[in-house]
């Protein structure tokens, strides 16, 4: 069990870190919970497939997907639509945020799955099943030719996907970090 | 102050501190000079009215009033001072709520007036039911209610929040003709209390290979930010109440994340989860939206600060001041990096300055009000205000901010986002007839 007596000890673990870490009493009213309690939770998904889940998916098992679930807002094929293209070559030749694509912007493979299994589709988020998000992760890489039309996308071979976009960023102010 | 007016130069304006009617503060506190001047340029005449209509009681103060409210609102006269909306009828995309502050004076924006974005409606959440887990490179995952927290240390502190998309319409190569809540109503300022995030972190216990947090809210796109564990330890809190009654609806009831000084969409509203983790995660706000385009093709990542900006409110555009005489120039500053240290203010476009009184207290982080006495002449005057804050930055004309971060080739829609974190000068053009809008100078 949890004592206040063991979180005084997590609590000198953090001397390492915490410059002026004033050692005064807290309340210790934080009720101690697993990480297998959290796990329903915890959908973050790192660059590194870190919090990727078990499953697996292609683009032809996406594109069905994406017609039913996801074209009324992005459009026939992703080409865009009310909500934002995810299928596009627009090229970037100005600061405009509009231009912004996942092809031509965004850094990490992982952060369409991510982004996918925590909030889409927008009216039912957390509907998608494991697979399906995979499957939809698939479609679109591929229809924007960042993989093979036949590629499996997995925990495995997801964070391997390079975008090219991955090298242009600029760390604002390194110093906060 | 350099480039007096010619009038200036003859000695006529002798109160003044700096071109086209920017006057010594101190000159007001001489009532002999504020009738003085106020009968020179007219304003005093209508005072002197013989003849005028004899007093008498209205209806109101001749019967018994209204009842009270248990809450109560703004009178039925105040109808114009709200939000403005960027998505009333609610369709399926974010939504906008704009700070009305050519309305609003000192430095404490309403509750029901604090700007708002949310990006999958505002949820409706059982406080009771809420929860927040703090877990990943801990000692010992925590589970906190609202009712735990309630019985923590609290603290106040007053910081300004604002949307990294702010200001946003500025980045535009022709001034869009806006008033200051539509350019810069996506800031607002507050009391904020709630407890410490380091106090939590303490009872948890954090590994020291976490360097970064990912908080997370509860509302339907689980919205997720990556924090570095440096800011949480710094000034970061779990806000429980917004200027002393629990937050509202769609500034993250019952709890968010307040990061001081740090763009809006990191304060995670609906916050129900915290987790310790090496490095960030790139969800899709710190990888898409909230990284910058700039000139080149490069980009921003993890900007995090609002840097130091001011602007006037009033007079401001879409305002008409109603004849030649005396007003007060008045608007907000604030810094991500600390206090305000003094803000300069030019009626001349920037050709002379002359340093503004600053309401007390000047706080860290937070709205800090500017005033400035200004004899308007009635002819052309360009209202300008620049910033410093104690860390040393100093707001950037336009022409040196675009410099570096460029602006668009076409302007943009007013509701757009099409770049962040901008934070030049605002210039606000008086014509002769008057009429107040926004200019470039």
């Amino acid at each position: 069990m949890f004592t206040p007596k063991r979180a005084v000890l997590a609590g000198s673990l953090l001397l390492a870190v915490v410059a002026d870490a004033s050692m005064a009493e807290t309340p210790h009213l934080g009720k101690p919970i697993d990480e297998a309690a959290i796990a329903n939770w915890d959908i973050s998904v790192m660059p590194d497939g870190a919090g990727l889940p078990k499953g697996s998916g292609t683009p032809a098992q996406g594109a069905p997907i994406f017609a039913e679930k996801c074209s009324a807002c992005h459009g026939d094929n992703g080409k865009g639509g009310i909500a934002a293209a995810v299928v596009s070559d627009v090229k970037i030749d100005s600061i405009s945020a509009a231009q912004k694509t996942i092809k031509n912007f965004i850094g990490n493979s992982t952060t369409i799955f991510d982004f996918i299994r925590r909030a889409m589709p927008f009216q039912a988020p957390r509907s998608l099943s494991d697979d399906e998000v995979y499957a939809l992760t698939a479609y679109i890489l591929a229809e924007n030719k960042l993989i093979g039309a036949n590629d499996v996308m997995n925990a495995e071979t997801l964070p391997k996907v390079k975008m090219p976009n991955r090298d242009n960023f600029i760390i604002r102010f390194p110093d906060r970090i | 102050m350099a480039r007096f007016t010619d009038r200036d130069m003859r000695g006529e304006n002798s109160e003044a501190v700096a071109g086209n009617g920017l006057i010594d503060r101190r000159a007001l506190l001489g009532r002999g000079m504020v009738f003085a001047g106020a009968m020179s340029t007219g304003i005093g005449q209508s005072s002197a009215a013989a003849g005028a209509e004899p007093l008498v009681d209205d209806p109101w103060s001749l019967e018994f009033g209204d009842p009270m409210l248990p809450y109560q609102v703004p009178s039925k006269f105040e109808a114009k001072v709200v939000r403005t909306l960027s998505n009333p009828n609610h369709e399926p995309r974010n939504s906008h709520a704009r700070t009305p502050h050519h309305l609003l004076q000192g430095t404490t924006t309403p509750n029901g007036l604090h700007f708002t974005i949310n990006h999958g409606g505002v949820p409706d959440i059982d406080p009771d039911k809420h929860r927040l887990v703090i877990h990943g490179l801990v000692k010992q995952p925590l589970e906190f209610t609202l009712e735990t927290l309630s019985r923590y240390p609290l603290t106040s502190r007053v910081t300004f929040l604002e949307c990294g998309g702010n200001s946003a319409p500025l980045f535009s190569p022709q001034p869009l003709q806006e008033n200051v809540q539509a350019l810069h109503g996506l800031v607002s300022c507050a009391e904020w209390t709630g407890v410490r995030l380091s106090t939590l972190l303490e009872e948890t216990g954090v590994d020291p290979k976490a360097k970064w947090l990912i908080a997370e809210g509860a509302d339907s796109p689980h919205l997720s930010r990556s924090v570095p564990v440096k800011k949480a330890l710094d000034d970061a809190m779990i806000v429980l109440y917004q200027n002393g009654e629990r937050l509202m609806p769609g500034n993250g009831y019952p709890m968010r994340l307040l990061l001081p000084g740090y763009e809006g969409n990191m304060n995670v509203k609906f916050l129900r989860r915290i987790k310790l983790v090496e490095e960030p995660a790139m969800s899709y706000y710190e990888a898409r939206t909230y990284s910058q385009l700039l000139p080149g093709g490069k980009a921003y990542r993890f900007y995090f600060v609002q840097e130091v900006k001011s602007f006037i409110t009033s007079p401001s555009h879409g305002m008409a001041l109603k004849g030649p005489g005396l007003y007060e120039i008045s608007g907000l500053a604030y810094s991500g990096t600390g206090r305000i240290e003094k803000v300069m203010v030019s009626a001349d476009g920037g050709a002379s300055w002359a340093q503004a009184a600053l309401q007390e207290p000047v706080l860290s982080k937070a709205f800090t009000r500017f005033r400035m006495p200004w004899r308007w002449d009635g002819g052309p005057a360009t209202l300008q205000s620049r910033a410093w804050d104690e860390a040393g930055n100093v707001q950037p004309t336009r022409a040196e901010f675009v410099a570096v971060r460029g602006e668009l080739t076409k302007p943009p829609p007013v509701l757009a986002f099409p770049n962040q974190h901008y934070n030049s000068i605002t210039s606000w053009g008086v014509g002769s007839n008057g009429e107040v809008k926004h200019v470039y100078a």
